[in-house]
């Protein structure tokens, strides 16, 4: 018996389909697929660190889209989760497409089929949360600014979402969990980090950085919100279902009840 | 700006815009043009939600509270003593560039009350959506209202600049609209509507020849009844909305549980509770009526012209007609499948696409997401286990009741409560 390998990779996306493509190339048995910095050994595994590299990265990729657009789109989604052990469980159901019949990825009896695609609905819910939580402060740079601390790792897949809806304005969204952005210089979008002195969530003090209207805009839409809301109707659960306590401190319109 | 006019203005006007629950963004597919600012998103974004639980997604104002126009269950009638405004168009065209840039809202949706007539309200309306697209490059969402007896000519113009249209009919029938609105004609309501529609399918016909044509109000048109002001029936209100969804093509009618505003001997009195639980029951007959291929008169008819209020319409069709069931759910297609009770659309394209691979048993559908506790006395799947005692409905409802809890049982429950 070949003794079973765990496979260590750099944490990204692309590292981890080379991890896919080498583990299929070398029909290495393969015990786990680990991050980088977070990996436990196994008693009677060996490790392997796995470079990354974006031609095999892209093989598996385009293996994957061949079989199904749906299929490509729930490992992208499920692996932004960054949820414990989603490799091994990404690795299992991409071998079930390539090994199985077309459609596989439909297979909603299959408990592999139905959490992956259950943890891409879950990315794709928080992917369209920030799309609509995002909230712009105009800097006095002309930058419209705003951080966030999504569940997930959805900054990717919110980019092309706002390029093209703020193509006249420079923008810069920043994840506060992950610490980086993504900016828009009326171009292109590229990726940033940098050394955010204070957070700008709710808070009583008005930050210098912003423009003077910024707080008399906040002023007006928290004034909206206020009126257009039904005293006779309140509902509390439902409005906490639709808006999680989480997102709170970064809603203008929150501020009073953070 | 005067940001303290601008601020006690829109005040007053988001606050008598609340009433219209309308405040969808989807169904347009505008694309952001010459690196302008904003796109429409196909399937809408809510930005935020109000403490009552319904979406924000749009800028809601009037642009005027004065009107000419005295109807009993509306908060800006004429004779109602409240504060009145009216914005300049520029400063509803800079609210909404300055919110949309902040990622606040979709767009705007813009209403009225009615000064002088009906047309020159309509003109006003037009300008503010003709300034945003053609001045400012405004690519977004507009959702302008038609004022009841607007010209033709403005109804065009208004299908060029908006994504959707709409007017609200209020009272479903025409005897009620007597009672409670006598300065308005029924027509002046479907003519607007008429015009429309037949723009946006002579648009949709040119489109198929010349690519090119322009988009005439992309998101279509819809329309909102109050429930509870006029003493109808459940069964008036929704064959008034599938005449509506027919004759003029609405992509949504709203249900609006009346907010009493008013000291009227017309209506509920002040205080009287919204019927929120009616207007729910009434959403859920529109969506089996739009999505799962339901037929109105299986679910109201002359012998049920009133849905059942402690459990929903689906379930309760079924209840009546047990002879349709029990359903097995590896075999039975598609349309009889969205007949169980407990099982949604979503459920149902599931259960289609994962049947091809196996036989479904009860575990498969519990993790697929089917509400077991009403399925279970409707269906049979790969399992020896099925509900083989011969209940009838008053029982199954009984023991669905039982198991279930729901947020208003306590508002029609007849049971006592042993404590309190």
């Amino acid at each position: 018996m070949n003794a079973s390998t765990t496979l260590i990779y750099d944490g990204s996306f692309n590292g981890f389909l080379t991890a896919v493509f080498v583990a299929f190339d070398e029909k290495i048995p393969v015990a786990d697929i680990q991050r980088n910095g977070q990996c436990q050994n196994g008693l009677f595994s060996e490790t392997e660190t796995i470079f990354t590299h974006v031609e095999k990265a892209k093989r598996v990729w385009n293996g994957i889209r061949n079989k199904s657009n749906n299929a490509i789109s729930n490992v992208y989604f499920a692996f932004l989760s960054e949820t414990e052990g989603v490799e091994m469980l990404l690795f299992d159901y991409i071998q079930k497409l390539m090994r199985t019949q077309n459609g596989k990825y439909l297979d909603y009896s299959d408990s592999t089929v139905l959490h992956i695609s259950q943890l891409a609905r879950k990315v794709g819910r928080e992917k369209h949360r920030m799309e609509a939580f995002v909230r712009f402060q105009l800097t006095k740079d002309n930058i419209y600014f705003a951080n966030i601390e999504p569940d997930f790792d959805v900054l990717p897949l919110i980019s092309k979402h706002f390029r093209d809806r703020y193509a006249d304005q420079q923008w810069l969204i920043y994840d506060v969990k992950r610490k980086y952005g993504i900016y828009y210089n009326l171009d292109h979008v590229e990726m940033v980090s940098l050394n955010l002195k204070d957070i700008h969530h709710n808070k009583i003090h008005k930050s210098d950085a912003f423009v003077n209207g910024e707080y008399e805009y906040q002023t007006l839409w928290n004034d909206y919100f206020k009126s257009t809301g039904i005293l006779s109707r309140i509902n509390p659960k439902l409005h906490t279902q639709h808006v999680p306590k989480r997102y709170w401190k970064y809603l203008s319109e929150k501020k009073e009840a953070v | 700006m005067d940001f303290d006019r601008v601020r006690e203005k829109l005040n007053i006007l988001a606050d008598a815009a609340k009433y219209d629950v309308s405040c969808a963004s989807s169904g347009s597919d505008r694309t952001n043009k010459n690196n302008g600012l904003g796109n429409a998103s196909k399937m809408g974004i809510c930005h935020s939600y109000t403490e009552d639980g319904r979406c924000i997604s749009l800028l809601k104002i009037l642009l005027t509270n004065h009107c000419i126009y005295d109807c009993a269950y509306c908060v800006t009638r004429k004779s109602n003593d409240v504060k009145r405004a009216a914005f300049k168009i520029q400063e509803v065209v800079d609210l909404t560039i300055n919110f949309y840039r902040r990622n606040y809202i979709e767009g705007l949706f813009l209403s009225s009350g009615i000064f002088k007539n009906a047309d020159y309200t309509m003109e006003r309306l037009v300008a503010v959506a003709k300034k945003l697209r053609e001045e400012e490059n405004f690519n977004g969402y507009i959702h302008l209202k038609s004022i009841p007896g607007a010209s033709d000519e403005l109804m065009y113009e208004a299908g060029l600049y908006a994504d959707r249209l709409s007017v609200n009919i209020e009272v479903p029938t025409i005897s009620g609209l007597k009672l409670l609105a006598p300065d308005k004609k029924h027509e002046d309501f479907t003519k607007p509507m008429l015009k429309v529609k037949n723009e946006i399918v002579r648009y949709q016909t040119e489109r198929k020849i010349i690519r090119s044509t322009p988009k005439y109000a992309p998101a279509g048109q819809s329309t909102q009844m109050i429930v509870g002001t006029s003493g109808e029936t459940d069964k008036d209100i929704m064959y008034s909305a599938t005449y509506y969804y027919k004759t003029y093509q609405m992509k949504r009618v709203y249900y609006s549980g009346y907010v009493p505003v008013a000291d009227d001997a017309r209506l509920p009195a002040i205080g009287s509770q919204v019927p929120m639980l009616r207007e729910n029951r009434l959403y859920q007959t529109d969506w089996l009526l739009r999505f799962y291929g339901f037929a109105v008169n299986e679910i109201l008819n002359h012998e049920h012209p009133n849905l059942d209020m402690d459990v929903d319409p689906k379930l309760s069709w079924a209840l009546r007609n047990l002879h349709h069931f029990p359903v097995d759910v590896n075999t039975a297609d598609k349309r009889l499948l969205a007949r169980i009770p407990g099982i949604g659309m979503q459920s149902v394209q599931k259960i289609m696409d994962a049947r091809k691979f196996r036989r479904l048993n009860w575990d498969h559908l519990k993790k697929i997401g089917v509400a077991l506790n009403r399925a279970q006395y409707f269906m049979v799947c790969d399992s020896r286990h099925w509900e083989r005692r011969d209940l009838d409905a008053e029982k199954i409802k009984g023991m669905i009741l039982q198991t279930s809890s729901g947020k208003f049982r306590n508002q029609y429950s007849t049971q006592l409560s042993l404590f309190n």
